[in-house]
């Protein structure tokens, strides 16, 4: 496959970036987007060149570092990570256009290597469930009903890639503190701090500049671990709850 | 966060929305109710208005009830316009560098319409307070206190017809994605399911109430309804 990339080169944070046009021949279809772009990176060293900046780790599809916006979509056109998508999405001849995820809260450190510190953040405000320490409790001494603990499991495999808030038009992270939210709320365990959990992990969101949601849905269609878009629903819900309560 | 306030977030303020959202829809539902008394002649068009002013006499003076639900419907208005603006300005402010390719999978063109929809409806809004209720504006035949004859006189004009139709569209759009999203944000759409009942409800009552607005003045137009 021979292609025409169009990739957004910016050399640090502070510094204005433009798109660049690169071409690249003998692309095999059976490669990884990332694969591809190793490649192209291989040919600018060569030339000389600063090869091209962009996130990776585990290229297995779950530790959630690789994520870029290819020809307007996040993650690209296949329901997966960028580095499960392969070449084969793509046909001889095509122009691909290739960004950072585009959002204030998550800065450009590079090329396409975007600052997702603000989900950190976002975790540490009420992400989390406090227990003390010391040897571990017997599981069963809590039962969980199927269900709930099927239903805590789907949206525990949220990997936290920001494709969600790449994806939104009003820069929303709705859906993913909905999964953390709803995935914690189902647990007898997330009890105790389920008021204080969405209303911190909320306001640090509001904090961090995200967009309010609107219920869109191209979160949920981005996702590459398919969050379904009821976890916004059980965000609201929580925090509807919490202003009945006081918080 | 220190002393985070649930009622301070961004969510607080879509449940604003929502809540004033459903007002509005009560409120359009009786509202297309009494028009289409249209279609039951002069006098019951006439008689369902004049009623309107009487509703509650003599508990509540004349217009009593009347200026109950003006009053309920200009604090929605307030609320749902200044959250909107401040959803809209955050939106604004949390992308600032914009995509050079950027598609919206997953998502309705109701959905991407609602806020310059939003507009839409209140700019009509404003030209339909002149036209039916502060100025009683008559477009042909001069003034009338009459409003069956305002109506007409009104809709025998095709442009303002047109005026009314594409409203209305903008209308049917921004309930078709507004009510489902409202469900959404007061948290009723846990699961798949109810999620889909939701946008179905959401459809059916746009549907609904586009068509039914729009019924009047198409007949008007037709010659249906006459003076």
């Amino acid at each position: 496959m021979n292609l025409t990339l169009k990739i957004w080169r910016q050399p640090d944070a502070v510094s204005a970036g433009a798109m660049h046009t690169y071409q690249l021949a003998d692309v095999s279809p059976d490669m990884s987007f990332l694969e591809m772009l190793d490649v192209l990176n291989e040919q600018l060293n060569e030339q000389g060149e600063d090869p091209i900046a962009f996130d990776s780790d585990c290229r297995e599809g779950i530790c959630g570092m690789c994520g870029l916006m290819i020809n307007g979509d996040a993650h690209g056109p296949e329901v997966t990570t960028t580095c499960q998508l392969h070449m084969r999405s793509f046909s001889d001849g095509e122009t691909i256009t290739i960004e950072p995820w585009r959002s204030d809260a998550f800065p450009v450190v590079k090329d396409l290597v975007v600052d997702r510190g603000a989900f950190d953040r976002i975790i540490q405000a009420g992400g989390y469930v406090s227990v003390n320490t010391g040897s571990a409790p017997e599981a069963h001494s809590v039962p969980v009903p199927k269900d709930d603990a099927d239903r805590a499991f789907n949206v525990a495999t949220c990997i936290g890639c920001g494709a969600c808030v790449a994806a939104c038009p009003n820069g929303s992270a709705s859906l993913f503190m909905g999964a953390k939210v709803t995935h914690l709320g189902l647990l007898p365990q997330g009890q105790p701090e389920r008021d204080e959990r969405v209303v911190n992990m909320v306001a640090q969101h509001d904090h961090e500049g995200f967009g309010g949601c609107t219920n869109i849905g191209a979160c949920t269609a981005a996702c590459p671990k398919e969050i379904p878009l009821d976890v916004i629903s059980q965000l609201n819900k929580d925090l509807r709850t919490a202003i009945k309560h006081g918080h | 966060m220190k002393g985070a306030r649930a009622s301070r977030t961004t969510i607080a303020l879509k449940l604003g929305m929502a809540v004033s959202g459903f007002i509005f829809l009560g409120f359009v539902l009786a509202h297309m109710y009494g028009n289409l008394k249209a279609f039951a002649g002069h006098d019951a068009f006439n008689e369902y208005a004049h009623h309107l002013r009487e509703l509650g006499e003599p508990m509540l003076p004349h217009e009593g009830a009347l200026w109950i639900l003006r009053l309920g419907l200009i604090a929605s208005l307030v609320v749902h316009v200044y959250c909107a603006v401040v959803l809209w300005r955050r939106a604004a402010r949390a992308r600032t560098t914009k995509y050079v390719m950027k598609k919206d999978t997953g998502a309705t063109r109701a959905s991407l319409m609602m806020r310059w929809g939003g507009v839409t409806i209140l700019v009509f809004l404003v030209w339909h307070l002149l036209n039916f209720t502060i100025g009683k504006v008559n477009p042909q035949g001069g003034a009338t206190n009459d409003p069956y004859d305002l109506m007409v006189d009104t809709f025998d004009l095709w442009w303002m017809t047109l005026i009314y139709i594409v409203a209305m569209l903008a209308l049917g759009a921004h309930l078709h994605h507004g009510i489902w999203s409202a469900a959404q944000t007061l948290g009723w759409t846990g699961t798949a399911a109810k999620r889909q009942r939701a946008k179905v409800f959401g459809f059916v009552i746009a549907l609904i109430v586009s068509v039914g607005f729009s019924l009047v003045p198409l007949a008007v137009l037709a010659g249906i309804i006459t003076k």
